[in-house]
């Protein structure tokens, strides 16, 4: 794990080697898993939301570096009492980085979670909005 | 990497998994199944990029709907049921309980917070859903609970006084 996040620090230091190293973050681990996420755009932003349950808002690691925006979700490790009998759910973290447009504000990302859902409010920067230019005379 | 408590167990209950008799859809969200294995295969040949196969490859959709995840523990006195089901309200989860057993239903609804956007990717699942699972012994319907935090539903089974005897009989002979 502390192999990765190495490996995405010198990502953002080394452009050349950048792309190499993007797509080998982006190979799924063992360690997390990727949740599924809903993404829209609107006119004063985009919003993100990602499906990590069993995740608390203190599970939740939102890193921007450059024009990356990775967000971690740690499950609390809340297990019932007794045998597990059957199961189907990943015992893995959540892992799952963006990137971002370059008219994202990335001083303005508010985020909150509500049942397991991470919602991120994305907004565009107020220079890149559309604006009416007026004509003179 | 080291093996966590939970997963320990979790590998202890992939053995044990003929134990216990299921109905209705399946597979669809489990991590280890056939169907994950082969989008996690999807995934390593895309490397995580969109692909005009993802709708096709995704196991929801392979069986037509989305299940919700489910884990069932047992100690002497309960079975203790996680359902994985983020995003939801409370009131819109029905769980009931016929026989030995236990359905948990409910809709997940798009609150549409952003109907003037553009979707660019929509990867979670809205609409209704249905799952049920056979218990392998007899529960005490009404000493049922259930609470529904960070997306997770728990609902905690009481064994009968009944099924408690008949184990401690098995258990001495």
């Amino acid at each position: 794990m502390n192999e990765t996040m190495g490996a995405q620090k010198a990502g953002g230091q080394s452009p050349a080697t950048q792309n190499r190293l993007v797509r080998e973050e982006n190979r799924p681990s063992r360690a997390f898993v990727t949740p599924p996420a809903n993404i829209a755009a609107g006119p004063d932003g985009y919003f993100i939301e990602l499906e990590m349950p069993g995740v608390n808002k203190d599970g939740i690691e939102i890193t921007v570096d450059g024009s990356e925006l990775t967000v971690i979700g740690r499950r609390q490790s809340d297990i019932p009492e007794g045998e597990l009998l059957y199961y189907e759910s990943t015992p893995a973290d959540f892992r799952r980085t963006f990137e971002l447009s370059a008219d994202v504000d990335t001083s303005k990302i508010e985020a909150h979670m509500e049942q397991g859902v991470l919602k991120l409010r994305l907004p565009r920067r107020e220079d890149f909005k559309p604006r009416k230019i007026p004509v003179a005379d | 990497m080291k093996l966590t408590k939970r997963q320990q167990q979790q590998k202890q209950g992939r053995e044990n998994r003929g134990a216990l008799a299921r109905s209705g859809q399946d597979q669809g969200q489990g991590f280890w199944g056939p169907l994950a294995e082969l989008a996690r295969l999807r995934n390593d040949i895309t490397g995580g990029f969109a692909s005009p196969f993802d709708d096709l490859l995704a196991p929801a959709s392979l069986l037509g709907g989305w299940t919700p995840a489910f884990d069932v523990y047992e100690d002497k006195d309960k079975f203790s049921v996680k359902v994985e089901l983020p995003g939801m309200k409370r009131e819109d989860i029905d769980i009931s309980l016929d026989g030995n057993t236990l359905t948990v239903s409910g809709e997940l609804k798009d609150e549409e917070e952003h109907k003037d956007s553009e979707t660019y990717r929509a990867e979670r699942f809205f609409g209704r859903f249905q799952r049920s699972i056979t218990l392998p012994q007899p529960v005490d319907p009404n000493r049922i609970t259930a609470t529904y935090k960070d997306g997770v539903l728990k609902i905690t089974l009481p064994k009968t006084e009944e099924s408690k005897r008949k184990q401690i009989e098995v258990k001495a002979s």
